[in-house]
This record gives C-alpha cells, structure tokens and sequence, in this order.
C-alpha cells in the first residue's frame, strides 16, 4: 500500500476586470440602477495593480503568507515593487489573455471575438506564453468583424464582451435559445471556469514532475453547474479541462460539496492512489465569474479599487510516494457528520480534534493551520468580518478549552499557527487550498513540519437541507522512503 | 433574558454562529422560533 503524496500545486489568477458587471451581484445590481455600471467601471483597477497587489503574489507563490503581517492594511495601498506576473507554479493573466484563453477552451463556437482585437492584442501576447502547445493558436483562431459582434448582441441571446471599460471587443452567445441552462450568461460562467482550470493544470503538469500522459483521473472541485435543461449540473467539468492539458490517458469526474469539495476531492485522490487505483491524479479547481464583484460596494464605500476583479484557479498533483513530496496523512481526514451539531466548536472538534486524537497528536502540534482565507480586503469594508480570524480565534480558543495553550497565549497561537487571508473570495478556491502550495514548498524546505486544511461548505445555500459541511486533511514531511528505490 | 412566549427570527452566520446553534440556545428559553436562516459571507 502506497502512501499519496502533494507531487505539486498550482495557482492562477484571471484578472477580468471587464466581467465584473457579469458578477451575480452587480449584474443584479446594474439591472436596478443602471448608473451602478459607471460606479462600477470606474472602481476597476489596472492590470499591473493586480500584479503588483501583495495578496496576490502571495497567492501565485511569490511570497509568503506571513509577509502580509508586515503591511498595513487595506494592502491596496501597498503595491509590492517587486512584484512578478509568473511565479514557479502560476501566474496572474491579463485580460486579453484570458480571452485568448477562453477562446481556446470553446468546442462549440459560443464566443466571438474581434479579428483586430485577437490579432493586435491577444494572439501576439499568446504566441511567447510558455503554456501554448501546438495548434493552440489555430483553435483561438482569427475573429469576426466589429458589425458581426454587433449583430449577435443585438439578437439578445449573446453577452457583450469589453475590454478598456467599455470597448466592445467579442460576444458570447447562448447555446439554445429556449434552454436557461445554457444561457449565454450561464454558459460564460462555466467556459470561464474552464478556461481558468485549464492555465492551472497545465501549469502544473509544466512545473512539477509529473507528465501529463501518465495522468489516470482528474477530480474537479469547483462550483459550477454544468449541463442542459434536463441535467443541470450534470458536470465533469474535471475532464472537460484535461483534454486541453494533455491528459489523454486520464477520465474524471467532479466532487461536488460548496465550497469544501477541493478538501473531499483531495482525500478521495489520496484514498484512490493509497488503493493503488492510480497513480497520478489532478485535483482541479477553475474560477468563478458569479463571485466577481460580490463585495464591491463595499469597497467603493472606503474609495478602494474593486479587488473582486478576478478569478482564481488552482491545480493539486496527487500521486504515489516519491520519497520526497510531503505526505497526506488518510488516518487523520477529519469529516463533519450529519450528527456532529452545527456550532464552531462542533465542526471543529469533527474536523480538528478528533482526527489529531486518532492520531496521539495535540493541537500544538500542528505547525500551521488553514483555514477559510478570504481576503480582509474584500469582507472588511462590506462589513463582513475577517473569515479567518474569526476561525483561527475559534481554533486558539479551543486549545485553551482543552488546556494545551493558556488563555494569554491565544493571539500567539493565531500568530504562530494561523495566517492571514490572501485568496480571492472565489468560494472553493479560498476554502483552506490556497495555502497547499506554501505549505508544500516550506515543509520541502525545512520550514515546517505539517498542516492541517480545513474546508468549509455552505449546503445550505442551496434550500435542500439546513446542514453545513466540512472536510480536513493533515499532510507532513515525507519519511524519505521511495518505494522504486 | 426572558423570552418565553416572545416570537423570536434567528439570523446565524456560517463562520461565527450557525443559526441551528442559536436554535438550540433558544429552546432552553421557550421562545417562540418563527424564523431561521444561516448566511455565509462569502
């Protein structure tokens, strides 16, 4: 039997500051007031301020989560100088790119773009992208003209498409006129998310050890409803992603839990590699266009620049032993049981304490511990709260309860063992997740031992049951034992 | 706090306190729930 190991994680940002009026709550919003749109447009930030955006960079993997304690907050005001667009696992994408990117993602001809938009600013920029395989740019192709945009928008049935604010430069259309599930507004959600999904995982089979064609299965973790009339929701948006990645020996499905699923998604990749089903599997993970935008008034209210102008996406290699990747640990998943109680104490002590106790293991010995990481950013200034501090206090406060810690070490224990928020508030992606990578690279280095991820999901969201769910996982230093040796 | 007979909304939130658990709390009281919704926030 076979230990599973994190081969690697990747993380992407789409900064689509011109899909944020498609964001669920300003779309709502705009259609009330139509003067929230130019409210909207002129709280848009430049691309190179998402880049340079410290949360960001952490994100990507440039820094380390605990850098951002050193600012002051709202970090909007902070610009990292240093800052890069490509980490060694990821990258924050241009709009025009990404367009590029979405393009390149659609089988069935749903969007169009402008002939001098595509040749003049996207497929030059494409062409030098290190991702690009071949025929690529043949499948992004050469566009239409401004009339034909123009024409398809006025049907009603496409979705204008901008750049600059208000630059009309391509439309989206619907794929049935009569069919809400394929709407063009769903279905730019869901080609999106794809989109995105697919710079993650070829980021990640481009980064890591791993090769694309040894790819057995792919679980996709994200929030998406993908299907027609009669099976909304019907999904696999996992394999979608991974014909364009190169997986052509990989089938898939998706994991489907709100926000929690990247963290059920991981252990059943774990369960499947330690049954030695497969040996190399992709968790992915894609963007949301519906969260974009979400906070905005909040932001607006403190003259921030909307930061809810992007879309994240993230890739997790799961594999067998390498004798070097660290280590999950399946006799420490932590679930959230039907009968478990729905307060903080109760879903943590499912999630923390009990697996930790199956262990022999205390609190305290956990280096780090993830949590919801939402950027403070976007929740704080929409009143909100700070997600994660909220948790980690939460978490100290049951430390003390079980006498590991005493009460006066509570903020030490937040400072040492928790982190700031830094992930875009895309729902799945910052459910613990965004901080895999990290956590990967700093027990490689030395620099931690373990952490413990822990994911939340909000079931009740979707008025089937009143519950909530959870799911953790533990992953710690390899042994060092390569079973090939 | 006296609540018994009071008619009572319980609005929780997912990362602070969930409105089942303000349901249980409530119970002990013999208030009158007639309304309950946990949010999330994000």
């Amino acid at each position: 039997m076979t230990t599973p190991v994190i081969k690697g994680v990747s993380y992407c940002l789409a900064h689509t500051p011109g899909l944020v009026r498609y964001g669920s709550k300003p779309h709502r919003e705009i259609q009330t007031d139509p003067l929230v749109l130019d409210k909207i447009l002129n709280g848009l930030r430049s691309f190179d301020e998402a880049v340079a955006y410290l949360p960001n960079q952490v994100f990507i993997g440039n820094l380390r989560p605990h850098l951002l304690n050193q600012y002051e907050r709202p970090w909007t005001t902070v610009p990292h100088a240093d800052a890069e667009r490509f980490s060694p696992w990821g990258e924050i994408l241009p709009e025009e790119e990404f367009y590029g990117w979405l393009k390149l993602a659609d089988v069935f001809n749903l969007v169009s773009f402008e002939a001098q938009f595509l040749a003049e600013q996207v497929k030059p920029k494409l062409a030098l992208h290190p991702l690009m395989m071949a025929n690529d740019m043949e499948k992004i192709g050469s566009g239409v003209s401004l009339v034909e945009i123009e024409e398809k928008v006025a049907t009603g049935y496409a979705l204008p498409l901008y750049v600059n604010k208000s630059q009309l430069i391509g439309a989206f259309e619907a794929g049935h006129e009569e069919d809400e599930s394929l709407s063009a507004h769903t279905l730019l959600e869901n080609l999106s998310n794809k989109a995105t999904g697919i710079v993650a995982m070829r980021h990640a089979l481009r980064s890591f050890d791993v090769q694309a064609e040894n790819i057995q299965y792919v679980l996709g973790c994200d929030e998406e409803a993908v299907g027609d009339r009669y099976q909304r929701g019907g999904g696999n948006m996992a394999k979608s992603i991974a014909e364009h990645a190169g997986c052509m020996n990989a089938s898939g499905a998706d994991v489907k839990s709100f926000c929690c699923a990247p963290t059920h998604a991981v252990n059943i990749a774990g369960s499947l590699v330690q049954a030695g089903l497969y040996k190399d599997i992709v968790v992915i993970g894609g963007g949301s266009t519906a969260k974009l935008g979400m906070k905005f008034a909040g932001n607006l209210s403190k003259n921030m620049p909307i930061i809810e102008d992007q879309m994240g996406a993230i890739a997790i290699l799961i594999g067998a032993d390498d004798g070097k990747s660290p280590a999950l640990r399946l006799d420490a998943v932590g679930k959230h049981d039907i009968a478990a109680g729905s307060s903080a104490q109760a879903i943590y002590e499912a999630l923390v304490i009990n697996p930790l106790e199956r262990l022999g293991k205390k609190m305290t010995d956990i280096d780090k511990y993830a949590v919801e990481l939402h950027n403070p950013d976007a929740t704080e200034p929409n009143g909100n709260g700070n997600v994660p501090r909220g948790n980690y206090r939460t978490l100290a406060a049951m430390a003390v309860k079980r006498n590991e810690i005493e009460r006066s070490e509570m903020k030490r224990f937040e400072e040492e063992r928790g982190l700031p928020g830094f992930s875009p508030t895309q729902g799945h992606i910052a459910s613990a997740i965004p901080f895999l990578g990290h956590a990967r690279d700093m027990i490689m280095k030395q620099e931690i031992e373990n952490a413990m991820f822990i994911g939340k999901g909000s079931l009740f969201l979707g008025k089937m049951t009143t519950l909530s769910d959870g799911m953790s996982f533990l992953i710690e230093k390899n042994k060092g034992v390569n079973p090939d040796d | 706090m006296k609540l018994a007979g009071k008619k009572v909304f319980v609005l929780g939130e997912r990362d602070g306190v969930p409105a089942p658990a303000i349901e249980a709390c409530m119970k002990q009281t013999e208030a009158d729930i007639i309304y309950k919704d946990t949010q999330c926030f994000v």
